[in-house]
């Protein structure tokens, strides 16, 4: 069964662009606002769009991402209403939509039940950061039952042997992290990850994205040159919380995909 | 009988495992090995008891506490004196082992997450001692209230990183601590304080932590010709508390309790009461029981003594539970505040504030059992650094 992630990167290559994956937290500043983002998003032409579901103790996320977590728990969102959000999403827009997050909600949540209540909301893969292959199992064989794709990160620190384990058992897409850090705290090196993609290309068809550290048109033409995509997170994050209080910040936010796609095509 | 744990990728049953994020994956992996050869290595093993010998002073004592025990009125009572340790508390144990292993791995630098700055010191120490450069994370609300470590570290060299985030606690500075990690893994050795945090770090952070036991075994035997009936120890993270227990937990007939602060009460949300107030998860890279919302948001711990004032618990600690090996009770503030005051003017030994919590549980069941009953209580570390929180509350 083709997903609608399968189906975008094969949309991507026929026409030779780049996919632009964009992260934003869910709930910052509100749900119903994260809501009208993804949709203005969609519109300007983003081709995946990660939903962070926040979590107390973002271990693998830079201060950007940390703050609008805690703003999004202060305003009580839960995973239970970002799905609920999800839901009424797919009534207007078919983007495929990742969830990216933790373990520890969604083992609160119950794994079968995430996995089953996910599925109906019309999420189409998952990324959980602290759930390495070891790991995996107890909620990866959910997911596969209910047609959701496990999302894998290949480090810059994981080695040919492990990345392709890792891949093995992907699907969807691979995440390339492009730095040794949480997100958003340094810039990659063009060199590095032209050397990492070409063992992970040897190892696995799927498509690979790049993200953690990239905020520019020009970093994402020069790495859309080598992936099959790139992922801005903290960069956006920065701008909705930066003009949060602006009747024209999703807009603005929107402009800047727009900008970031520019550079992909 | 208990089973041997962990599994081999550090599973205590349902518990523990490595849920990290990938980038320290290979690290974790990598230390993992390097844990094991050294163990089976008689040169580390050597040396690693040579220092515990001629650097942090072990042996140390195994105190009968003859005032305490006649005050009480009932079973016979011992302090192992891990107090009595360089640098104050039995967090040497671990970051002496721990260091070298950085060595070994070639790793010139180290960081460490520190609650009441004890484990921050003894990282710093042995940071000086093997000539590493060292950074302690520790939340800003513990760097006010354990302003005398602060002082301790700096001297010896290490910078203190304030952690704003969250409640400015122990977990926060954990939080942080693996972050800066996941930055700095390829020339950095994270030498974790406690029996949690992803595999391998529970296991072998009790096996260091497990000379305790080993002489305390050795020296009851020697003074009493028997084990003792009850092991009292506190439980933040519960490194202590498996340092002491894991040389007993398959002696039958031996009963073994593991302190938890319950703050202002296990009725307010003020507590750090994990295993008897808290439910399955995952925090800091490992499945245990955690202080948490029904929608698994870690909520904030606390406690008076700032090394217990931590969410989580060690994954075997919780394993432990789960088997019902161990009881796992809870002590209030005020109750190891009275501890704390109790043995100070009773056998003129200031216990740390953790400590003061498997003490005050002690004065609580002591009474009741008969004069041939023994307890041993690991006095994990001295007090001084809880002065000013004593004057604070007016209770000196």
């Amino acid at each position: 069964m083709a997903t609608r992630i399968g189906k975008i990167f094969d949309e991507l290559r026929a026409k030779n662009e780049k996919a632009l994956v964009v992260y934003l937290t869910a709930g910052d500043p509100s749900l119903e606002m994260t809501k009208k983002i993804i949709l203005a998003l969609g519109k300007s032409g983003v081709d995946i769009v990660e939903i962070g579901v926040p979590f107390s103790d973002p271990t693998a996320d830079g201060p950007v991402i940390q703050e609008a977590a805690q703003r999004s728990l202060k305003g009580r969102t839960t995973l239970r209403g970002v799905l609920q959000m999800i839901a009424e999403l797919r009534k207007i827009s078919q983007i495929p939509i990742v969830l990216f997050g933790y373990f520890n909600p969604i083992y609160a949540y119950g794994a079968e039940k995430f996995a089953r209540d996910a599925t109906r909301a019309g999420v189409d893969g998952v990324l959980v950061v602290d759930l390495p292959p070891e790991e995996a199992a107890e909620l990866k064989k959910h997911t596969d039952a209910a047609g959701i794709d496990f999302i894998s990160l290949i480090a810059p620190t994981t080695g040919k042997q492990r990345a392709k384990k890792i891949a093995s058992s992907a699907t969807g897409f691979l995440y390339y992290i492009s730095i040794t850090g949480v997100t958003g705290t340094a810039v990659p090196k063009i060199g590095d990850i032209e050397a990492d993609l070409k063992i992970i290309r040897k190892i696995s068809s799927l498509p690979v994205v790049v993200g953690f550290g990239i905020s520019r048109p020009e970093q994402a033409r020069q790495i859309g040159r080598l992936a099959d995509g790139v992922v801005i997170g903290s960069a956006v994050v920065k701008l909705i919380a930066e003009n949060t209080s602006r009747r024209d910040m999703v807009e603005i936010v929107a402009g800047f995909a727009r900008e970031i796609k520019e550079a992909l095509r | 009988m208990i089973k041997k744990m962990p599994d081999k990728d550090g599973h205590f049953g349902i518990f523990g495992g490595r849920y990290a994020a990938e980038t320290l994956m290979p690290a974790l992996i990598d230390l993992e090995r390097v844990y094991a050869k050294a163990q089976a290595d008689k040169k580390f093993q050597k040396e690693f008891d040579y220092y515990q010998r001629q650097y942090a002073g072990r042996p140390t004592p195994l105190y009968f506490a003859q005032r305490m025990t006649k005050t009480m009125g009932g079973a016979k009572i011992y302090l192992k004196r891990e107090d009595l340790n360089h640098t104050g508390s039995h967090k040497i144990n671990n970051t002496l082992g721990q260091a070298l292993l950085a060595r070994r791995m070639g790793k010139k630098k180290v960081i460490a997450e520190t609650g009441a700055g004890q484990h921050g010191v003894a990282t710093a120490t042995v940071a000086a001692l093997f000539g590493m450069e060292c950074k302690i994370f520790m939340g800003e609300e513990d760097i006010r209230r354990q302003a005398p470590n602060v002082f301790r570290m700096k001297i010896l060299g290490a910078e203190v990183v304030p952690v704003k985030s969250g409640t400015a606690t122990l977990k926060d500075a954990m939080n942080e601590a693996m972050r800066y990690w996941v930055s700095s893994v390829r020339d950095t050795f994270y030498i974790i304080g406690t029996t949690a945090g992803p595999h391998p770090y529970p296991v072998m952070v009790r096996n260091f932590q497990s000379v305790i036991g080993r002489e305390t075994k050795r020296q009851i035997k020697k003074e009493e010709g028997r084990n003792p009936d009850i092991l009292v120890a506190c439980v933040g993270g519960g490194s202590n508390a498996l340092g002491m227990f894991y040389s007993f937990y398959q002696e039958k007939k031996l009963k073994m309790v593991g302190v938890e602060a319950a703050g202002y009460g296990l009725n307010t949300s003020q507590h750090s009461a994990s295993i008897n107030a808290g439910a399955v998860g995952v925090l800091h890279g490992n499945k245990t029981y955690v202080l948490q919302d029904a929608h698994g948001q870690v909520r904030d711990a606390y406690s008076i003594a700032a090394g217990l004032d931590y969410p989580g618990v060690g994954p075997e600690h919780a394993y432990f539970h789960a088997a019902k090996r161990v009881d796992y009770v809870t002590v209030t503030d005020k109750e190891a505040i009275d501890a704390f005051s109790f043995l100070s003017r009773q056998e003129g030994i200031i216990p740390a504030m953790e400590s003061a919590h498997a003490l005050a549980y002690t004065m609580k069941i002591a009474p009741k059992m008969s004069k041939n009953k023994i307890i041993i209580v690991c006095l994990s570390g001295r007090g001084d650094k809880d002065a000013q929180t004593i004057v604070e509350k007016g209770d000196i």
